[in-house]
């Protein structure tokens, strides 16, 4: 367990809490602005990387192809919105699950029907190679990439939530729908573009993802579940929750993968620690999250006071 | 009027292997076992979810614990379905308590999330558990032993005993809904807030109800483990615990046969795509049926816009109008 | 030896930067009717879950029959006979008048962990619960969904659960809240009629019906008792009159 590793593992885990973050962002505004509970978001995430993967195709370079899927992500989420979503807002959340259950069947189902089950996107060439981030300390330029991106993603969002108009009203519409209605916005056109903002975001997070996760049907399902651990730990509604949410989630998740069951291994017998390390490592963050719970039932920054 | 339907259908469901066997399609009754296991499945969840008013999204746990637990015991050697049943109920109804108890403590949508990442905790726990085939599964080599002369591994009598399973647990939960409990329950879930300040420690009855539930479901579990011969994590993977929901829903929550409807409805839909090709259609996409999903998909977001009582609950509007 | 059938003790509890409730004291005496006034916005709800148990205080005591039930949870607080009804009506509403009612005399009669024998069944429940509607005024009423009632009805039925729970003392909230003057005459003389076998802490902004019904009252401003005395004594009070009753009592 030598110092590299674990500041390897480290980055690696700030890597994908950061692209954790861009799917958390997006679900807990739906959530604190809209009230609803929306699995589908993973199925943006979905999209993105095929639509990702096809315009890489289509104009041959990754840069290009990575930019376009925004936009079209975030199209295909606001459709969505403005077609089904829209008319759960209403709704109890009992019968959102159920309908975007719904959504995420139909969704894999058309996704399969028009590219297949799977598609191939790698990370361009000029950036698979590693590099020294420290002397005898190789590290993957693309991961490197991943989290300048997450970085800066997260630096706009701030600006964007704290500093700007349009995150005025949705700061406000999120810690009290009511009164934002009061104060005249226009709600439909907010919540339209908070959600377009949303898809667009899972778009960069499924493309820059795809070449370590690879894309295929049926990917949306498990990253979901870890965005939902993560507003949960964050505070529904809260931007800033969803940050730290996400990379404690991403460091917690990746670190005990690689170091509880070599941990495990100090303390028990072989056999026991091989069988149990696995298992502890991948329920961790469902023990951290069923802890926060405890403590602390809104979350570490729960948007409404 | 509903126990008249109720009535046809038990005597169609006893007629329906003896039919079967009749015209030598004794797959059919494989599958129809299979349908009533879920059946069971969904009216334990019926009753957290629908009567008790809480939304589980973890209860795949239950049943996979009873699942797992059933087949533990049959590849220890010890296959009786007197111990191997029983004890399923008891672990998944001990682990339903245990994560009630915790996830209880919570309202609303964290409510719904803390029991997704409980049923993943299981999850995760068996694909780890190397000794009984982790993510591979577990086959099993026989069935559950009953004694008396009654051999599971005929798909008759295996039949039946699901069918009798269901009923009785069907009617178990017929008394209990109209006994204080359930009057108490069904009042909890109409107005939380009032039966504490009338004196109900509500607390207690969602516990009981999580639990009750949760052995009901092990059994169920318990029963898909003999009818797969088989058991993996797949049972535990959280869309699982969505279809049995989508089955209470379907069949109409809070009703007595919802889980039964909604069950046949849609695993009844599930086959009938698979299995019958609709020709224009096959003519238009030749490959239509390996997307079944889709219009399981479509059909489900129609009933949640359209008709949020579900498929048993249009029955119930109909009957109130009539007086 | 009048001891006090409820004894609230330096009551405090702040939201944030919101003191909802300075420091209370409270004393309610058995048989009487105590009102408890203020203005909008003053603390009495938030006082009435504190007393009823639904909502715990920061500090303080509160003692109920001469036992000390600050810690108790609320579903124990009505077994010990103290019970609430709501200013925003909160019944079963897919419920009869009837099951309503039989729900609060059910939890107090035996077990509700019963799993066989239909409720239905239990003709006793359902005579107390009809007892009782009677009591309201909605005798009539009795087999009618909950909300089918119209608001007067509704309100009838409010104080009804929770006078069906037994209790020694009534904690109620505005039970006068959307009635019309018949209305509230009917409401008026109900509470009147009740005080021979229960004590009532009233919280109410209907001054009529205070000065009609209330042996002593409390006047609450900005979450502390201000005043405590007879209607007499209160409508002299000059503190009381600038904080709160202003025209009402010479009107």
């Amino acid at each position: 367990m030598s110092l590299t590793l674990i500041l390897e593992q480290s980055l690696n885990g700030l890597q994908f809490g950061l692209m954790l973050f861009l799917l958390a962002a997006g679900l807990t505004l739906v959530f604190g602005i809209m009230d609803m509970i929306n699995l589908a978001h993973g199925s943006l995430y979905m999209v993105g990387a095929f639509l990702a993967a096809t315009l890489v195709q289509a104009t041959g370079s990754f840069t290009l192809g990575v930019l376009l899927s925004i936009p079209a992500t975030a199209v295909v989420g606001m459709l969505l919105e403005v077609s089904v979503l829209r008319t759960l807002y209403a709704r109890d959340h009992l019968s959102q699950v159920l309908a975007t259950f719904a959504l995420i069947l139909i969704i894999n189902e058309v996704v399969r029907m028009i590219w297949g089950s799977d598609m191939p996107l790698s990370a361009p060439a000029a950036l698979s190679g590693p590099v020294q981030l420290l002397p005898g300390m190789p590290y993957s330029a693309y991961r490197l990439l991943i989290i300048g991106v997450g970085l800066a993603v997260a630096v706009l969002l701030y600006f964007v939530v704290a500093k700007t108009r349009i995150g005025m009203l949705v700061r406000a519409g999120a810690s009290n729908r009511e009164m934002a209605l009061a104060m005249g916005v226009d709600i439909k056109k907010l919540f339209t573009l908070v959600f377009g903002f949303g898809a667009g975001l899972c778009a960069i997070a499924g493309a820059l993802l795809a070449p370590i996760f690879a894309v295929q049907v049926g990917m949306g399902e498990n990253i979901l579940i870890l965005a939902f651990v993560v507003i949960v730990i964050g505070g529904i509604g809260s931007i800033r929750g969803a940050l730290v949410g996400s990379i404690l989630v991403g460091m917690v998740d990746t670190m005990g993968r690689a170091f509880m069951p070599a941990i495990l291994r100090e303390v028990l017998t072989p056999t026991f620690a091989s069988a149990a390390g696995p298992a502890l490592a991948s329920i961790l963050i469902y023990v951290l999250m069923a802890g926060v719970l405890f403590w602390r039932p809104q979350g570490l920054f729960p948007a409404r006071g | 009027m509903h126990r008249a339907f109720a009535l046809v259908a038990l005597l169609a469901a006893i007629a329906f292997p003896l039919v079967m066997q009749a015209l030598d399609q004794v797959y059919y009754v494989t599958m129809a076992s299979r349908i009533l296991i879920y059946a069971l499945a969904a009216t334990s969840l019926n009753l957290v979810l629908g009567y008790g008013g809480m939304i589980s999204f973890g209860h795949a746990a239950f049943v996979g614990a009873g699942a797992y637990t059933a087949s533990v015991m049959i590849v220890e050697g010890l296959p009786s379905a007197w111990i191997g049943w029983p004890l399923a109920m008891a672990v998944s109804g001990l682990l339903a308590l245990a994560i009630g108890a915790i996830s209880l403590r919570t309202r609303g949508v964290y409510f719904i999330m803390i029991t997704l990442a409980f049923a993943q905790m299981i999850y995760y726990l068996t694909i780890s558990m190397k000794a009984y085939g982790g993510d591979e599964g577990l086959s099993l080599t026989q069935r559950s032993t009953l004694g008396f002369g009654l051999d599971l591994k005929d798909d008759l009598t295996f039949y039946y005993i699901v069918l009798a399973i269901l009923v009785s647990a069907v009617y178990l939960i017929s008394r209990l809904v109209n006994a204080r409990f359930g009057r108490a329950i069904q009042a909890i879930r109409e107005n939380e807030t009032r039966m504490e300040a009338i004196g109900y420690p509500t607390f207690r009855f969602k516990l009981t109800t999580f639990a009750i539930a949760g052995a009901l479901g092990g059994l169920a579990g318990a029963l898909l483990a003999n009818q797969n011969n088989y058991v993996s994590p797949g049972i535990l993977h959280w869309p699982e615990s969505g279809w049995l929901m989508i089955m209470v829903i379907l069949g109409g929550v809070g009703h007595l046969y919802g889980g039964i409807v909604g069950a046949v409805g849609l695993l009844g839909l599930k086959q009938l795509l698979e299995n019958y090709k609709i020709g224009w259609l096959a003519a238009m996409y030749p490959n239509y049926q390996q997307h079944s999903e889709l219009a399981v998909g479509v059909f489900l977001l129609a009933v949640v816009l359209y008709a949020p009582q579900g498929i048993a609950g249009l029955f119930a509007r109909r009957s109130k109008k009539h007086g | 030896m009048a001891e006090n059938l409820l004894r609230i003790e330096s009551l405090h509890k702040r939201f944030g930067g919101i003191v909802a409730t300075d420091g209370v004291t409270l004393e309610v005496e058995r048989g009487e009717v105590h009102a408890l006034i203020g203005p909008n916005g003053a603390g009495k709800t938030t006082l009435i879950a504190q007393i009823s148990g639904s909502l715990a205080p920061d500090a303080g005591r509160i003692v109920f029959n001469g036992a000390d039930i600050t810690s108790l949870p609320q579903h124990a607080r009505v077994t010990a006979g103290l019970a609430r009804s709501y200013q925003i009506t909160s019944i079963f509403k897919r419920f009869s008048v009837e099951q309503n009612l039989a729900l609060a005399v059910q939890a107090r009669s035996g077990s509700s962990f019963g799993f066989w024998r239909p409720v239905a069944s239990e003709t006793a429940l359902e005579d107390e619960a009809r007892a009782i509607a009677s009591q309201v005024g909605l005798a009539e009423r009795v087999n009618a969904i909950a909300g089918s009632l119209a608001h007067a009805e509704q309100r009838s039925l409010e104080v009804g659960l929770a006078l069906a729970t037994n209790p020694k003392l009534l904690l109620l909230d505005e039970p006068m809240a959307g009635l019309g003057p018949d209305e509230s005459q009917r409401m008026i003389a109900l509470i009147h009629h009740l005080r021979e076998s229960v004590s009532v802490l009233l919280v109410e902004h209907d001054m009529d019906a205070v000065f009609q019904l209330a042996d002593r009252i409390s006047v609450l401003v900005s979450g502390a008792i201000i005043a405590t005395g007879t209607s007499g004594e209160i409508r002299a009070n000059e503190e009381v009159r600038r904080a709160y009753l202003g025209d009402e009592i010479t009107g």
